[in-house]
Order: structure tokens, then sequence, then C-alpha cells
């Protein structure tokens, strides 16, 4: 899917702007996206160092174990397929209490150590498992909580009340994270 | 609530270390360790982050989408829906810094307050990015084949889109 897509994005935006006659600026996007990609990673680069150190002292103590276990009656029954001892929940765990309060950059870390961990348990190495396909959508329909840089987009705007739209926000999150995982627990459910 | 998640973080690491060294582990080492590894995961997500600001550039700059919605501004002003706003959900799970861009400009024309304001608000905060995310993610441990995690994905960003329309309707 990610392959059709990424073809798309590429077949698609190089064949209307040659129809646009905008070959100059084509010329620029490409050269430049390389440019881009590097910055992205550099930004990327000292943030999961640094969290990657922190994370590690968190498991080796024994804490992300523990954390882990707190939440994991939930867990269980959102990813059956992980091992009750899994690793893999600690680090998840930590992704979503991050994400919800707004520390994306923070998340990330987090979120890559708990696909390698589900990637030890994946018996089909090429193969998206049922738990990473039930992480993502519960990640990617954001559960923020506190979204920061919309808050403080509305301060710099002069809101009247910046923070007036948390509220809206984990509603409409509430709804898209249960009718992602919804959909997520039939197709995992046709497939077997 | 700034306060707060201003305090998480310092806290995280305050407490993290604090209890590594309770348990008596070496937490230099440790942190070396897993700092170590975490260089290792940027190695492996570089062409994955890479390749997709590419293709994304590419498309994004071919200003298609732009052309594309102002054909449909007539339909949308009659059901009474800001045609600023379509742009931007459709970039949202693309690229969040193209969609806070179209925030920022939804937010500089009719301001933080007005309802579309309030709808891209919403829209940035309850959804993500998830093509990118997917690509970063699956990427970063070579998988290739992900079954039906981008359709699902997908679905439950539409879902938080006609959410957010139907919530900031209701609540303002």
């Amino acid at each position: 899917m990610i392959n059709k897509l990424w073809g798309f994005f590429i077949i698609v935006g190089i064949l209307f702007t040659l129809f646009m006659g905008n070959i100059e600026s084509l010329n620029d996007t490409i050269l430049t996206s390389a440019t881009n990609g590097v910055e992205m990673v550099l930004d990327l680069l000292p943030i999961i160092v640094l969290w990657s150190g922190i994370m590690k002292i968190a498991e080796k103590s024994g804490l992300l174990y523990k954390v882990g276990n707190l939440v994991k009656p939930l867990l269980h029954k959102l990813f059956p397929s992980l091992k009750k001892d899994s690793k893999a929940l600690g680090y998840i765990t930590s992704n979503i209490v991050a994400n919800a309060m707004g520390l994306g950059s923070a998340a990330t870390p987090f979120g890559l150590k708990a696909m390698e961990e589900m990637q030890k348990e994946n018996e089909k190495k090429e193969e998206a498992s049922d738990a990473m396909i039930t992480f993502l959508v519960l990640n990617t329909s954001g559960v923020t909580i506190v979204p920061t840089t919309v808050i403080a987009l509305r301060m710099m705007y002069h809101s009247a009340n910046p923070e007036e739209i948390i509220i809206t926000a984990i509603l409409a999150t509430i709804c898209s994270s249960i009718a992602g995982l919804t959909l997520d627990y039939f197709r995992r459910r046709k497939n077997r | 609530m700034n306060l707060i998640s201003k305090m998480i973080i310092p806290l995280f690491v305050l407490f993290v270390v604090f209890y590594g060294y309770k348990k008596k582990i070496m937490i230099y080492d440790t942190f070396l360790e897993g700092a170590k590894e975490g260089l290792i995961t940027v190695f492996h997500i570089f062409p994955a982050i890479l390749a997709m600001v590419f293709a994304i550039n590419i498309f994004l700059n071919s200003h298609i989408l732009e052309i594309l919605f102002s054909t449909f501004t007539p339909f949308f002003e009659k059901i009474n829906l800001p045609i600023q706003i379509l742009p931007m959900a459709f970039v949202r799970p693309i690229s969040g810094t193209a969609s806070l861009a179209i925030m920022n400009d939804i937010f500089a024309n009719f301001g933080p307050d007005s309802f579309v304001g309030r709808l891209a608000s919403t829209l940035q905060g309850c959804t993500d990015t998830t093509i990118y995310v997917l690509a970063l993610y699956f990427g970063s441990i070579k998988i290739n084949k992900t079954r039906y995690a981008l359709s699902t994905g997908l679905f439950a960003d539409l879902i938080g889109i006609i959410a957010s329309f139907i919530i900031v309707h209701l609540i303002f």
C-alpha cells in the first residue's frame, strides 16, 4: 500500500507540475527535498538518541515493566497477540502517554522501540503483525489530550481562549480512535 | 495546563534516573548502550523519511490539491462547509508541517476563534500524520507488507474529520 501511495505522489505530482508548466519549480523541489529530509532526520536524531538512552535506564531498572504492568489489563484486551511479559507493552504505554501530552517528538523513540519489540515476536518478519497494526491505528488516530503546538499558535493569533479546543479535540480523538480500533478489530478477526 | 506539560519531561527524566540509581544499575553505561541503539534506529529510519519527504514535496508543490478543491467551492458553500478546511483535512495525514502551515493561514485570515479556525484547531489536535508515521515506523523494522494498516488508519482519520465538524458545530 505504501509502495502504491509513494508512486502515486511522485507520478501525479510530476505529471501535474509538467502539465501546469512549472518545470523550474519542479527542479527546485526535487533537489531541495533531499535536504529537507536530512533536516528532518537531524531534528529527530538528538531526540531519539537521548531518549533511547533514558529509556534504556527505565528498561534495565525494571521501571518500564512496572509501567506496562499498570495498564496491562487494558492493553491485553487491545493487543491479545502479544506475550504477557512483552517489553513492547511498556513502550506502547510510554508512547501513548507522551503523545497524549502533546510531546510528539518525545513519543517517536518510544514508538520505534515498541515496533522493534513487536518485531521480535512477529512470525513473518516481512509482514506487519496484528499487534503492530492495532498500535499504529491507536497512535495515528492521535490520543492527544494537550495539543501544545495548536494552543501555542492560537495564543500567537490572540485567541480569546486558546485552550478551548482541548475539549473538542479530545472528543474528536475519542471518536476516531474508537472507529479505528473497531474496524481494526473486525479486520483482524476476518484475517484469521 | 501549560505548566503541567512543561513539567512532564524534566520530572520524567528525574524519576527514571533516580529509579535506576536506587535499583543500583550502571546508569551511565546503560544510557550509552541505549543511545547507541538510538543511533542505529536513526540510521534505519533515514531512508524512509527521505523517501517520504521527497514524494510528499513533489505532490504538494504541484498545487494539484488547491486546483482540485477550488472546483468544489460552490458545492461546499451550499452545505455550509468552509472550503479552506478541505486542503488541510487532506494534507493532515501526509504532512504535519504542511497542515500546520494551512492552519496558520486560516488563523491569519479568519482568526483562531472563527468557526473554521476552531475546526482547524480541532482537526490538527485530533489526528496525526498517518501516512508519514506508517512509513517511518514500518520502515524502521523493514516491513513492506503493511496489510490493512493504512486503510484502517485513514478510516480513523476520516471519522475524526467528520466528528470534528459535528462537535465544533455542537459545542460553540
